[in-house]
This record gives structure tokens, sequence and C-alpha cells, in this order.
């Protein structure tokens, strides 16, 4: 039986395997990531106006001439004229920056003009440059010594950092926004992974049915051996396309990607790193410590578990409705009941991240519908071991119970020219070997 | 070798199968008869442990069938169906394997059978780039490739051309002649003259015929005649029949009086006359 069943497996991992359209789409889809990646980054680069702006600076105050220094890409000249005969005069400008007194005072304005569409990255820079001399005038014109100091020292950020203890009483800490970015994580991944391949099981389903090789196939072998198999290789197929882009996806970020990026662009953030670079380091210890806390083995072993368990079950219910329709079209409409427990388990994880303990959590990461998403977020806030363990039975022997029911839909639908069965002849079916 | 007793099988209101009986004899070839809808394929489909009779049981050699002997059948459904990602030898492989064959006897398997209805050169062509008849072929080879004790085919000539259609009909012929008992369903009534032993005719899920072939024939024999008689130097072919309670010689006399008798035979009903007259009544 069981040998049946590997026979199964390795029959529909071979022939999804090596079909082209799956080689296409296995190479295809991380060059079109990466396209969407660095295509960004590249235009910027070729877009920039690499060219020197000049900018004729009108100060009728007089006050901001220190305020614009010279930069690679911008150069600031300064006029004394009237705007439209200085617009005469210096037709070779990027434009003109207007200010019309003390800009601590507030009917006084700076005003940029300009022929062409002011670039809003120019004008941000502008701003910034103008604001940051102006807040600079104010605070030393208090004339108390040191007081840009003391104004930087006073501006601390107050962080609370959280701290579990355990039954022994020693200390872990922990991280509600890492558990929910974890969480959040493994919840998309496994419904990316549930809608791609339990959508192809219940492809693979109609087409047997609506080609007609079921009745060849199922005077040979069980209806359960035949789902039970074709849940497994098509998840087979998945992990290696997981694999594949994995390998892809670590060679473009290690070799191809910087390769790509500009280099001004790579300066900036190294200029924004060496800024926060305290900041950084507190927060990538604390992430570490964190880890550490929830027991990193442990959430990878289970993270498996769920999300190997989560796809089996919805690929069970994926082919229990293509073994109960009829064509393509009828199949897709049946896919709602499916989408509706995954999307409220997204919801409940979302809540759960904030209420890892309330009763809705639990009972949520116990049925199994919701459990490999809830469970997940759960984790990371220590979780009793009998509760992991019997939400993992649960969710494995539904997924039993859910493909022999399938096999047995399966076999009953031969016989089902477009009449819905009855529960008593499912029943009877569900006897019958 | 196979003992339908007494079978029944509805769904919801209509009554499929109604009380069928028959038995099929070792080495034989049994045709299956019936108008569409008659339950022929529900019948077929108990036979492969498809589906299970509401009541009455089928039997292959004394045992129930399940799917533990459903091994020693080979079935070609009438509406076929293979993968059409997978290549041809690796398809007939991956069905014989699920039969029970080990991976080695099915490829010699597949060997021999490619050999013997020539179609080696495609092995590696996709199950999509065939023909209808072609896949047909393959079909037909992955239902015999394990050599099953029984062979059910249903309407294995339909998609065939002439050429074609003999071929599989003589490697059936082989089959039967090396042992194989084979059930044919079919709406071709010439092969089911030439073919057949026995028949069962279902009609509205009832057995409504059923027996030896030429005994079906002899018992619908109407007593017409095929003669050839020269009269006035000319040669007339007629169809003659006979009058109630007269004896051959006795017509044979009538005839004798207009011309010279040069050929004189009975014409038995052919299967197809006797299907539709049975049918139909």
């Amino acid at each position: 039986m069981s040998n049946k069943i590997a026979l199964i497996i390795s029959n529909e991992y071979y022939m999804r395997v090596t079909k082209k359209s799956f080689v296409i789409l296995t190479l295809l889809t991380p060059i079109l990531f990466v396209v969407v990646l660095v295509l960004p980054a590249l235009i910027m680069n070729i877009g920039s106006d690499s060219s020197v702006k000049t900018i004729a600076v009108i100060d009728r105050s007089g006050l901001y001439r220190e305020a614009f220094t010279d930069r690679d890409d911008c150069k600031f000249i300064f006029v004394d004229d009237d705007l439209q005969q200085a617009r005469k005069q210096h037709s070779e400008v990027t434009g003109f920056l207007y200010i019309t007194g003390d800009l601590t005072d507030s009917l006084q304005t700076a005003c940029y003009y300009s022929d062409r569409q002011p670039n809003s990255e120019l004008m941000l820079d502008l701003r910034k440059q103008l604001s940051k001399y102006v807040n600079q005038k104010r605070i030393d014109s208090y004339g108390i010594p040191n007081l840009s100091e003391i104004i930087a020292e006073s501006t601390q950020r107050v962080k609370i950092t959280t701290v579990k203890w355990d039954k022994n009483g020693s200390e872990h800490l922990t991280s509600s926004s890492i558990a929910e970015m974890f969480g959040l994580l493994s919840a998309l991944l496994i419904y990316m992974f549930i809608f791609a391949y339990g959508g192809m099981v219940m492809q693979g389903v109609v087409q047997e049915k609506s080609n007609r090789i079921m009745e060849i196939l199922i005077s040979s072998v069980r209806p359960f051996e035949l789902m039970m198999g074709k849940i497994i290789g098509i998840a087979l197929v998945g992990l290696t396309q997981f694999a594949i882009w994995v390998l892809i996806g670590g060679i473009t970020m290690a070799y191809i990607l910087p390769a790509f990026m500009p280099e001004t662009q790579m300066s900036s953030a190294e200029s924004v790193a060496q800024l926060s670079a305290m900041q950084q380091n507190n927060e990538f210890q604390e992430i570490v410590t964190t880890l550490m806390g929830i027991n990193l083995m442990k959430i990878i072993v289970l993270f498996v578990l769920y999300f190997i368990g989560g796809y089996l079950l919805y690929a069970s219910m994926f082919a229990a409705v293509g073994a109960a329709v009829d064509n393509q079209t009828d199949s897709q409409q049946f896919t709602i009941p499916i989408t509706i427990p995954i999307i409220l388990g997204i919801f409940v994880a979302i809540y759960a991240t904030n209420n890892p303990d309330s009763s809705l959590a639990f009972w949520c990461s116990l049925i199994p519908f919701t459990s490999p998403i809830v469970m997940l977020v759960r984790l990371p806030f220590e979780v009793a071991w009998w509760e992991i363990v019997l939400s993992l039975i649960i969710l494995y022997l539904s997924f039993v119970g859910t493909t022999w029911l399938s096999g047995k839909i399966y076999r009953t639908g031969i016989l089902m020219y477009g009449k819905t069965p009855t529960w008593k002849e499912i029943w009877k079916w569900a006897r019958y070997n | 070798m196979l003992i339908i007793n007494n079978v029944s099988k509805s769904f919801g209101q209509k009554r499929a199968l109604d009380h069928i009986s028959l038995e099929v004899p070792d080495g034989i070839i049994y045709g299956l008869l019936g108008p569409n809808g008659a339950g022929k394929t529900t019948l077929i489909r108990i036979i492969n442990a498809i589906t299970a009779p509401d009541s009455g049981e089928a039997l292959l050699d004394g045992q129930p069938i399940s799917l533990e002997n459903a091994a020693q059948i080979g079935y070609l459904p009438e509406e076929r169906g293979l993968y059409k990602d997978m290549r041809v030898g690796e398809h007939v492989r991956y069905l014989a394997r699920l039969k029970g064959l080990s991976d080695l006897q099915a490829r010699e398997q597949m060997n021999l059978w490619f050999k013997r209805l020539d179609i080696e050169s495609w092995r590696f062509k996709n199950i999509e780039e065939l023909s209808k008849g072609m896949a047909q072929k393959v079909q037909f080879i992955a239902t015999v490739i394990h050599r099953p004790k029984l062979l059910i085919l249903d309407e294995p000539f339909s998609g065939f051309d002439p050429v074609n259609a003999d071929i599989i009909r003589q490697e059936i012929l082989r089959l039967n002649r090396e042992g194989t008992t084979v059930i044919l369903s079919t709406h071709n009534m010439e092969s089911v003259e030439a073919m057949c032993n026995r028949i069962t005719l279902i009609n509205n899920g009832r057995a409504v015929l059923q027996g030896d072939v030429q005994q079906i024939r002899q018992q619908h024999r109407k007593g017409i005649y095929r003669v050839v008689r020269t009269i006035d130097g000319e040669q007339v072919e007629q169809n003659v029949q006979k009058l109630p309670g007269e004896s051959n010689n006795a017509l044979i006399q009538r005839l004798v009086a207009e011309g010279e008798i040069s050929t004189f035979e009975e014409i038995l009903p052919s299967m197809n006359d006797i299907f539709i007259q049975t049918v139909q009544s």
C-alpha cells in the first residue's frame, strides 16, 4: 500500500518538475523579482539629473547668505536685483529662491521660482538647509552658552524593555514587535504556499476527473492513496521550487544586487548607517537576545511542522473540492469556503500578537484551520508544551481525515453526473472499500 | 471465472441495474450488449470494484471483487484518458506499476508490446502529441500490460481506422487464445458475431437476452432462404420466406417448379437485427 503511495508521489513529482512550464516559471520568477527590485534603482540612476544646478538666491533680508553652501550637485549665486530683472539677466540658472525678509517673522516668506516644475528632492534639500540655519540662529539668539548641546541631550528617546519571568524566575527578554513580524511573515509564507500548491492539487484532481484517467486509476489504487500521493508529490514540487528561489535569491543578494546599487546611494546609505549605528547596534542585540529568549531551534522546528501541516490540511481540502466539482470553472467558486478560514486565521493572528494568552488565541491555535498561523504568532510568548503537541496532533489528524474524505468524494464523484450526493450516499461510500 | 449474482444498483430514482445475473466461463469472449444508457457501464464499474452494487454480488474466481483481486482485471474504459504531460513510455510504465508489476517487469512487458504494435518510435513522445487513434493504442497496451486474467474492453475499436481496428482485433484474439477471458462491450454487431462466444443483452437495466451467439441466431431464425435459380435462361437471386409448417423439401419443390436451383441456403438473422428487434419489443 505505502509502495503505491510512493509510486504516485514520485510520478506526480517527476511529471510536474520535468514540465517545460515548471522550469521556465521557476527560473523566470526570481528574474522578474530581481528586475522589480533593481529597476527603480537603475531608473533613478539614469533619470537623476547629474548636471550641476545653479540656484540664484535673492535675499531681501541679507541674513541668509551663510545658509547656502555650494555642494557637488548644486551651486548658489547671490543676486541683488528685482525678481523680473534677475530673470532676464540670469537665464542660465535652474531657479530663483526669493526671500522676502527675516524668516522668523511669520509674515515673511521664501519662494522658489523657476521655468520648470521643480524637483521635489531639491526642494526638500533647500527647505532643510534653510530651516536648520534659521533654527540654529534662533538658538544662538538666546545667548545661553552650550544651548545646542543641552537641547540635544534633552531629546532622549525612552524605550521600555519587556522582560518575562519563566517558572524558575530567570529573566527572558521579549519583544512583541519581533513576534508580530515573525508571526505575520510566516503566516504570509504559509498563505502563499497553500494557495499556489493547494490550487495545483485541486487542478490536478479536476483534470484527472475530466480526462477520465481516474477510472483506470481507481481500479488500481485506493482513492486515499491517490490523494495522499498527489498532495505529498505536489508539496515536494513546491518545496523544490522554493529551494531554488531561495538559492537564486541568496546569490542575487550576495553578488548581483551590489553591482547594480548606485554609488551615491551606497554612500548615503553608509552615512545613515553611521548616524544610527549606535541605535541599530542596540536593536540588533535586542533581536538576538529576544530570539535566544524564545529558543531559535524550537521555533524553526515548529515553524516547519506547522508550515507542512497547514499546507497538507488545506491541500487535502482543495483536493476534496476538486473531487466534488466537474470542471475548472466550478472549482473556482468552491475555493471561497477554503479561503475564509485562512483569512480568519490571519486576523486572529494579528489580534493574538497583542493578546497571546487570550481564549480566542488559545482556541484558534487548537482549531486545525487556523492553528498553523495563530500558533506561530503565539510561539514567542512561551506556549505550554501540551498545547503545542495537542494542536499538532489535531492538525495532522485532520489532514489524514480530510484526505480520506476527499478520496471518498473522488470515488463517488465518478458516478455523480451533475447530481449532488446525499449524506446517506456519502456515508455508504465512506464504508465501502 | 466471473459470476454476477442478482446485482441491482440505483442512482436516486433511476434503477441502472435490475437483478442482473450472468456467468462468464474461463477462456471465452463474452459480449455485453445494449443500447446507450442500458446500464452496461455501471455493470462494468461494479466488476472493476469502482462502485459497489446495492444488492447482489460480483465474484471473481469465487472471491468478492475488491482492489486486491482487481489487479487480475484489465479495464479499458469507454471514455479514455491519459496524463497529457507524460511521455508515452513513462505513462505505460507508471500504469503497469500501479497494477503491481515491478519496474523490471514493466519495462520488459512494455518493450514487448511496443514492438508488437510497432510503436517503438513513440516512446519519448508526449501523450499530448498523439492522435486519437495513437493514444488509443497506448491505452490498449496499458490495459493489457500486466497480463490480466480477465480483460474488460468498453468499445475497444472506436477511434481506430480499419487497419488498426483489425490489428487490435487480432491482438484480442491472440490474448484470448493464450487464455485470457475477455468481456467485450460494443455496439459493433459485426465484431460481436465474429468474436463473441456468448452474450448478454441489457436493456433498461435488465438482462433481456442471454446465451450462445450461434444458438441465439438459431432461435431467432425466420425461415428466410437465399435462393439462386435459373429462370428462362437468366440467373435470379431471391430471398424466400418459408410458409408456416412447410418443410425444407416442400419449399424446394415449390421453388424447383419455376426453375433450376443452383444455391439454397438459410439466412440466419444478424445480431444487428436481433439487437434492434429485442430492444424495440
